[in-house]
């Protein structure tokens, strides 16, 4: 019987803390989803060759994850320039998925150089100059970290050979066509303007006060939960915006405001529109948002 | 001309009627037949139209606040300092006072004095979102670029129109030794002053 051989798959870090590493191992269905693929090498699951073989570019790499910010020069791993391995196997590779907001926008770790650390085919929203050659194999899954099951979505949509629509960032559509505040559990509040008076609790939006860029930020946090239970936005913490070119940002706890008006609107809201809707809505008390939805014991 | 575009100006003009008898005669005095007798139609006519007098009185309101919110809508779109803009923006205040007494006095006299005509229907900011949503778009464009200073929009807000307001006020119990255009260059300064960065 012939056997189709299983396509390869090569986990590339750079400059990185781990974080996507470690979201991924969280997926519950981890290793049926691997079983699809050959781990060539991963820097924490076994894999067939060594660190040693993918320095030498003796690995085969069909699909590549890259992980971590990049830089031309002076990053290196056991004495070579960790970008030349990279663009070793960018080259082989048929897919590149850029895993998390560092190794496709520049994310935290450019903050240390922001002249020379970049995404590797972004810097923030613009392009490199490496995004023309490997542009028409990318994926990008920002995030910081990328959901597991954001990376479960297009290792098994390659696996099956299907096509994945993406957006001008090389987005998957079907998980960052969406905003976090999609989903949300404190949507009603947020349409009828009433604000979280502290972070934690269940009632409340955290957009007015308390900084939450879950409107303008795009990913599906509400709608593939975290752990399969929550996410920041319904467990009362605002979100940070990470899965965006601009990530990270100063004062995430805090709605910058010019005279009390959001510095900035909800994705693709003119503000005109949402100053005339938000001031009509403030204008009504509703009696149901402003009771507690369970009386706690004092 | 269509029976639609027949029926919005006649709406129009009793509107514009309604807004001048009311001002002058005050809400109370003014009556629809009045109204309709002014417009010379059947008040059961008139009542096609608007179902009641708290009705026809909201609907001037937002009339009204979306005639001066269009006026300052041009201002906010023009490229010129934030200290030119709060000029401007007194001047299309003072001119309407001026030119359209009605229009404000409707605000002041009307509006603010009979808050039960407009309690179910004008709630809060409903019916004057026209121009509060100018204002607004003025504050945060002058203080995004740095030229007002940051704060609670109500501050702001109060001293900006409740000082054109009371100055509107003066001029219609006829205490103004001046024209109230004289006003226009210190009170801009002046408000100006109070709000810059
Ligand atoms: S907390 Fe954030 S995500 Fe949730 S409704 Fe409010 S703005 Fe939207
Ligand atoms: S809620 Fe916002 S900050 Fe949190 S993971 Fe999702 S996109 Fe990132």
């Amino acid at each position: 019987m012939f056997i189709t051989p299983k396509p390869t798959l090569l986990w590339l870090q750079a400059i990185t803390c781990n974080g996507n590493t470690h979201s991924f191992l969280n997926h519950p269905d981890l290793f049926s989803i691997l079983s699809h693929f050959e781990i060539v090498h991963h820097p924490s699951l076994e894999s067939s060759y060594t660190m040693e073989d993918v320095i030498n570019g003796e690995v085969p790499c069909d699909v590549l994850i890259l992980e971590g910010s990049f830089i031309d020069e002076g990053f290196l791993k056991a004495g070579v320039e960790v970008s030349s391995l990279i663009h070793t196997y960018a080259t082989k590779a048929k897919h590149i998925i850029s895993a998390g907001t560092c190794a496709t926008f520049g994310g935290i770790f450019k903050q240390k150089d922001p002249e020379n650390i970049s995404g590797f085919c972004f810097d923030l929203e613009e392009k490199t100059s490496r995004y023309d050659t490997y542009a028409s194999k990318l994926i990008s899954l920002p995030g910081c970290p990328m959901h597991p099951k954001w990376m479960s979505y297009v290792l098994l949509m390659l696996a099956a050979n299907k096509k994945i629509a993406i957006d001008n960032l090389h987005r998957p559509v079907e998980l960052y066509g969406y905003t976090v505040h999609t989903g949300c559990t404190r949507n009603e509040y947020f349409e009828w303007k009433i604000d979280t008076k502290n972070y934690g609790l269940k009632e409340g939006c955290l957009f007015y006060e308390q900084g939450c860029q879950g409107p303008y930020t795009r990913g599906s946090c509400n709608k593939i939960l975290w752990n399969d239970i929550s996410s920041k936005t319904r467990a009362g913490t605002p979100c940070f915006g990470c899965t965006e070119p601009t990530f990270p940002k100063a004062s995430l706890f805090h709605t910058q405001t010019n005279m009390g008006i959001p510095a900035k609107m909800p994705l693709g809201v003119p503000r005109r529109a949402y100053l005339t809707l938000t001031g009509v809505v403030k204008s009504f008390k509703i009696k149901r948002f402003t009771t507690r939805l369970l009386e706690y014991d004092e | 001309m269509k029976i639609a575009e027949k029926k919005a100006l006649k709406r129009e003009s009793i509107i514009q009627t309604a807004l001048q008898l009311f001002s002058t005669n005050g809400f109370h005095k003014t009556t629809i037949p009045d109204i309709a007798t002014k417009l010379q139609m059947s008040v059961g006519n008139l009542y096609n139209y608007f179902s009641s007098k708290d009705i026809l009185a909201q609907e001037i309101i937002k009339y009204t606040s979306e005639a001066l919110g269009e006026k300052i809508r041009v201002v906010n779109m023009m490229d010129v300092s934030a200290e030119e803009k709060i000029h401007k923006i007194v001047t299309v205040y003072f001119t309407m006072a001026q030119d359209k007494p009605e229009m404000i006095e409707y605000f002041l006299r009307v509006y603010l004095s009979n808050r039960e005509v407009f309690k179910d229907g004008c709630d809060g900011m409903v019916c004057v979102s026209g121009f509060i949503t100018e204002i607004m778009i003025f504050f945060d464009d002058s203080v995004s670029s740095g030229e007002l200073r940051n704060q609670d929009f109500f501050s702001a807000f109060g001293l900006f129109m409740g000082y054109l307001g009371g100055m509107v006020f003066l001029k219609g119990e006829e205490v103004l030794p001046k024209g109230i255009e004289f006003y226009i260059d210190d009170i801009s300064r002046n408000i100006y002053n109070a709000l810059k960065a």
